[in-house]
Formats: structure tokens, sequence, C-alpha cells
């Protein structure tokens, strides 16, 4: 495998959709290749990044009316 | 029926019944991922706050005639982007945007070589240790995510950012799992290759 198939097929590798030949052959050339495994471990590190832009929580008034609105549903519902 | 599933079936019914504490604890649990995904849609978190509290309120009104064919969280994550994207409703065009490759194609040896066909040419180095301890870093990964195509940033919107599974993101935009998966990589590529240029985390590798 080259760099540059390496690159296109990655997000493969990462969802574990690539056929098995294919896997062993990423793994291989991660082995011989330290740009590479930087490149995983960027993508791994930006998926990450994703998953954790600034946890916000609601603000509690939002969350009040909320209850409050669920309430008044279920109210209405049993009326 | 299998255990997400079954905790997910349980959850639908204590909702339909009214259980207050279930829903409580659900806002609590979901409202953070929601928030998150609001802000690379909106700009301001004020904006995105809004935007959650009123998609709680459409899943209220919606509660009673969810059937659960998508997972709870996957249908409470549509609402919130749909409601996002278009306030008008107007679908997604769920096309895969410019065939653009995740890298310059000057990054790579030429593919006719002897040695290191396709190989690095300019390869990429390692991050500084603090790169995602940066508000600036932050920043930049919510405004790339902003300029990528809708059904691009839909898909990571869903998947990277709210954390739904990739069968529950091809069902809610009706795609095909390797459409998903373009879609996906295209957009992580940009956001990737983003961060590289803000930290010039690239050198030459000259092969012999």
């Amino acid at each position: 495998m080259s760099c540059k198939e390496l690159v296109q097929v990655i997000t493969g590798y990462l969802e574990g959709t690539l056929p098995v030949d294919d896997r062993a052959r990423f793994e291989a050339h991660l082995e011989e290749c330290p740009w590479c495994r930087n490149y995983l471990v960027q993508m791994r590190e930006t998926i990450n990044a994703l998953g954790s832009l600034d946890d916000e929580s609601l603000a509690p008034e939002a969350r009040e009316d909320l209850l409050d609105a669920f309430r008044g549903w279920r109210a209405a519902a049993d009326e | 029926m299998d255990a997400l599933a079954q905790k997910d079936a349980a959850l639908i019914t204590a909702l339909k019944d009214g259980d207050e504490h279930a829903f409580a604890r659900l806002i609590d649990d979901l409202s953070p991922g929601m928030l998150r995904t609001a802000r690379v849609y909106v700009a301001t978190d004020a904006a995105a706050q809004d935007l959650v509290r009123e998609t709680w309120l459409a899943v209220i009104e919606g509660l009673g005639d969810f059937e659960g064919r998508s997972t709870l969280k996957s249908w409470i994550y549509r609402l919130l982007i749909d409601r996002a994207r278009s306030p008008a409703g107007e679908a997604i065009v769920a096309d895969l945007g410019p065939n653009q490759p995740a890298l310059e194609p000057e990054r790579f040896l030429a593919a006719d070589r002897h040695l290191w066909a396709s190989h690095w040419a300019m390869g990429p180095t390692a991050w500084p240790e603090d790169a995602f301890e940066r508000k600036r870093t932050v920043r930049l990964i919510r405004e790339t995510v902003k300029t990528l195509s809708d059904a691009q940033r839909y898909v990571v919107a869903m998947r990277d950012i709210a954390g739904c599974g990739a069968r529950e993101v091809c069902d809610a935009l009706g795609i095909s799992a390797e459409r998903q998966r373009v879609l996906l990589h295209r957009a992580r590529s940009k956001v990737r290759a983003t961060l590289e240029r803000e930290f010039a985390a690239v050198e030459y590798t000259n092969p012999p």
C-alpha cells in the first residue's frame, strides 16, 4: 500500500469496513512509515476533538421550562 | 431486539407514560452533545441554547407519535439538525460534493516512480502537545465544519459531534453505507487538513 492509498482508505480502516487483506496491507504499511502513523494519530485526534468541542449544559431556566412543558403535555393527554 | 433497543423501548414507554424523571435524565444526558452540534450551525452560544430548547419542545410535541423506527437519540438529533439547517424545511441534497482529494496531489511523489511511488513528498509531523487545549483550535474546527457541504456537515455532526452510529445516519439521510462513509471521509479529512495548516506540521521526506 502506498501513502497516497492509505490516506484514501483511512476512514474505511477506522470504520472497520476495510476488507481483511486491505487491512493487513494497511497495517503492514504503518509499521514502515512514521508519516502515515502520524496521519492516523491525527485523524483520531481530529475525531476526538469533534466529539469534545466545548461542553456546555442547558441553562437551568430552560431546563425548568422544559420540565413544565413536559408536565403540561402529560396533563393535556390525560384530559 | 438487542440490549440497546430494549433500553430505548423502555425509556420511550416511560416518557409516553409521563415519567418526569426519565425526561429530566434524558435532557441532562443529551443536551451537552446537542449544544455542541447546534454550535456548528448557529453563530452564538445563546442561539445554540435557543435551538436546543426549541428542539426539546418539538420532542415533547412529537413524543406521542414517535414509533421507534429510529433510535430515540437519532430522532432527537434529526429534529435538531433539520431545524438548524433549514427552518423552511427543505430536504438535504445528499450529493457527495466535489471530488477533491483529501490532500493536494503535490503532497505525494509521482505514481510512476520506480521506488517510493505515491509516497509522501511532504509528510505529516506530530502536532503540538497542547494543540487541543487551545481555544483557537476549537474555534477553527467549528469554523471548518461550517464551511462543509450540507450533507458532509450533517454526517460529521451526527457521527462525530453527536456520536450517533453509521446506521442511524444512513437511515436519517436515506443513503447507502458507502455514501455515508465517503461523506464522513471528506468531512474529517478537511478538518484534519485545516488543523495541519494551523500547526504547520509537515516536513519534506527526502527519499532517495
